[in-house]
């Protein structure tokens, strides 16, 4: 890699320079394009929040009708209305991605622990292909299965009549929650952080351990005080990466979450986590037919480019943590 | 170490093969850890076989020979509906065309990166960049396609009605989704070609090739394995999202040409793809079809395991290439 080729052949470095020139100018095109995307949603959502300001963020009236005035304000003969206030989505996606990532960081770390260090030889060979595999199953077989299993369980076994009754007058409990959303959404990303876990783990130098193993430190201890602390860069990169898939979840949660524009209230006690809501990017799908009328298209790209700029951050994160992963020569 | 709860076990003089634990002698605390490690690993496995074996038997139970040749048709009963003809080939047309750009793009860029990576600024943000768009949400590529496709100019690539430029087709839907399998493609490329040691160009250098001919005949051919692996992975992501499809392709039931020439009215028409089919035949989709939806879940499933065993032969077999 760090070869220089022969320099003395001018013929020869002109076809270089040439392949240099049109490789770059190919990378160069492709920077150009996300530019393009980055300035083209910011440049689209611009409208909605200058309109609404920092009350983007706030709540206020139920953000379903708030869709639609805003949707039918798109005829050319109104005023435009812009009136959004999108506290329920975000509290809703805040929930939704913040649980599920809680509950699959804690069981992804303890399984890849089992995996690299603790599995019999045999469930290791069986385990790691079937991680790789549930990693990339299609989000819309989990919502499948969530939609036609999980939800059915939750409704009709985890819900009772009389707190269904309860809430009735404000909003219909019927399965679709935020439980069913957090736990298919914790299967869905476990395997993808077990993944990156496991490759972490394993690239911690086996002198390390040994070194703490020949102390007389049990191999629980060990593994967990020096391979796990070690892994640490790895560890939060497998959850950026898990983050960043919840967060851009559209269809999965679009199937199990309700799609209520409603703001699940922990003060509630249990019924809390059988309330329904919707997550931005879900509201972005379910709204994707209405793009034509202007508010609307305004809005739903504000919406677009508060996940464009978390997605953002979130791989600042993951990039800034993993330089001093690349000591160990380990790539997440 | 302190004395353990129950009675220590004896230590064997000689050094313990390890994952031999005499986990016995340990502190409560660290027994308690390794058996919660114990229990999340065989739970992760008792899911995992849950949701495989489930749609499996949902899948044999349902899936029939003339679904694969039938077309999908609206209707209210499982006979009404058809088969999934149109969203299987649709899954391979729409696959096949973004890996038709992506993998020439993301080869262009893992040698740029890996062989070239001059000036170094362009290489970190083009770098940083790539994991970005690896980060992003499809919901978010897709509103972008929109706004590409929806401009007049491009208004051939799909169907247009007085100026009003729908900007649903399969050319927009590939080209968005070609940067969901980029990120995947350029990793697998450059990981590929930084396994081949310096040596390797060294030597052909010395020859008198030119970098150009050492990456075309000597470094790509050798790096085959990751690139086959990266398409592969790409094509299995691709074929998996959903939101792209609905918002680009217009998630239709049947290809919808637009014109009269025989290939390209398709590609420049909607249509749909498995997951959307899936979508539209869950409970909460427009069809409400299950078993339909549990079918084309399972021919979707066994398509990704396809895909994902072979990207594992593959890379093995590169693996087994050694450079001395």
């Amino acid at each position: 890699m760090d070869a220089t080729p022969p320099s003395r052949l001018f013929a020869l470095r002109g076809s270089d320079q040439r392949a240099e020139l049109m490789l770059g100018a190919l990378v160069f095109g492709v920077l150009a394009v996300v530019a393009a995307m980055l300035v083209f949603v910011f440049q689209e959502a611009w409208p909605s929040f200058s309109h609404n300001g920092l009350h983007w963020f706030g709540s206020g009236g139920s953000v379903d009708r708030q869709i639609e005035a805003i949707f039918t304000s798109g005829d050319l003969k109104r005023r435009p209305v812009y009136t959004f206030h999108a506290w329920p989505l975000l509290w809703s996606t805040l929930l939704i991605t913040g649980l599920a990532v809680l509950i699959a960081f804690v069981s992804s770390l303890f399984v890849a622990v089992f995996i690299v260090e603790f599995a019999p030889d045999w469930m290791r060979a069986v385990l790691e292909p079937v991680v790789r595999l549930l990693a990339s199953v299609p989000s819309v077989i989990y919502g499948l299965l969530g939609v036609l299993v999980v939800v059915p369980f939750i409704g009709n076994h985890l819900i009772s009549e009389h707190s269904k009754a309860s809430v009735a007058y404000i909003v219909s409990l019927s399965g679709y929650s935020l439980l069913a959303a957090v736990v298919i959404l914790t299967v869905m990303i476990a395997p993808i952080m077990i993944a990156v876990f496991v490759n972490g783990l394993r690239a911690v130098p086996r002198s390390w351990l040994e070194g703490s193993l020949a102390l007389g430190i049990n191999e629980w201890r060990t593994f967990w005080k020096i391979g796990v602390r070690t892994a640490r860069p790895v560890l939060v990169a497998g959850t950026v990466l898990g983050v960043a898939r919840a967060l851009g979840e559209a269809i999965m949660l679009a199937m199990v979450s309700g799609s209520v524009g409603f703001a699940p209230n922990p003060g509630d006690g249990l019924i809390f986590f059988v309330e329904p809501s919707r997550p931005l990017a879900a509201t972005i799908l379910q709204n994707a037919e209405e793009l034509a009328s202007p508010p609307m298209r305004h809005t739903l790209f504000a919406i677009a480019a508060v996940l464009l700029f978390s997605a953002a951050m979130l791989s600042f994160t993951g990039w800034v943590v993993k330089q001093p992963m690349k000591r160990y020569g380990v790539r997440a | 170490m302190s004395a353990p709860a129950t009675a220590p076990a004896p230590r064997s003089p000689e050094p313990t093969v390890r994952r031999d634990h005499a986990s016995a002698a340990w502190r409560l605390r660290d027994r308690i850890g390794l058996g919660f490690a114990w229990l999340l690993g065989l739970l992760f496995c008792a899911i995992t076989s849950a949701i495989v074996i489930y749609l499996l038997v949902q899948g044999i139970k349902y899936v029939r020979p003339e679904l694969f040749v039938t077309h999908p048709a609206a209707g209210f009963s499982e006979r009404e509906t058809g088969g999934f003809l149109d969203p299987l080939v649709g899954t391979f047309l729409v696959g096949l065309m973004a890996m038709g750009i992506a993998l020439p793009l993301g080869l262009a860029i893992g040698v740029w990166l890996s062989e070239f990576g001059r000036p170094f600024p362009l290489a970190r943000m083009a770098e940083s960049t790539i994991e970005m768009i690896a980060g992003t949400p499809s919901i978010v590529l897709a509103l972008f396609g929109t706004l590409i496709f929806q401009s007049p100019a491009l208004g051939f690539l799909s169907r247009s009605v007085g100026g009003l430029v729908f900007g649903r087709s399969f050319f927009a839907a590939a080209t968005v989704l070609s940067f969901v399998a980029l990120p995947l493609v350029v990793a697998s490329v450059r990981e590929g070609l930084q396994a081949i040691p310096g040596h390797v160009r060294e030597a052909s250098y010395a020859v008198g090739k030119t970098k150009a001919t050492t990456t075309r005949r000597i470094l790509l051919p050798a790096a085959r394995p990751s690139v086959i692996t990266g398409a592969l992975l790409g094509f299995g992501r691709v074929i998996g999202d959903t939101a792209i499809i609905v918002i680009l392709l217009g998630a239709t039931l049947r290809f919808d040409g637009v014109g009269s020439t025989p290939v390209l009215s398709t590609l420049r028409g909607t249509g749909g793809t498995l997951t959307t089919y899936i979508f539209q035949n869950a409970p909460t989709g427009e069809g409400n079809q299950p078993a339909k939806a549990y079918a084309a879940a399972f021919v979707l499933l066994m398509l990704v395991l396809v895909l994902n065993v072979g990207a594992d032969v593959v890379g093995r077999k590169g693996k087994a290439l050694r450079w001395s």
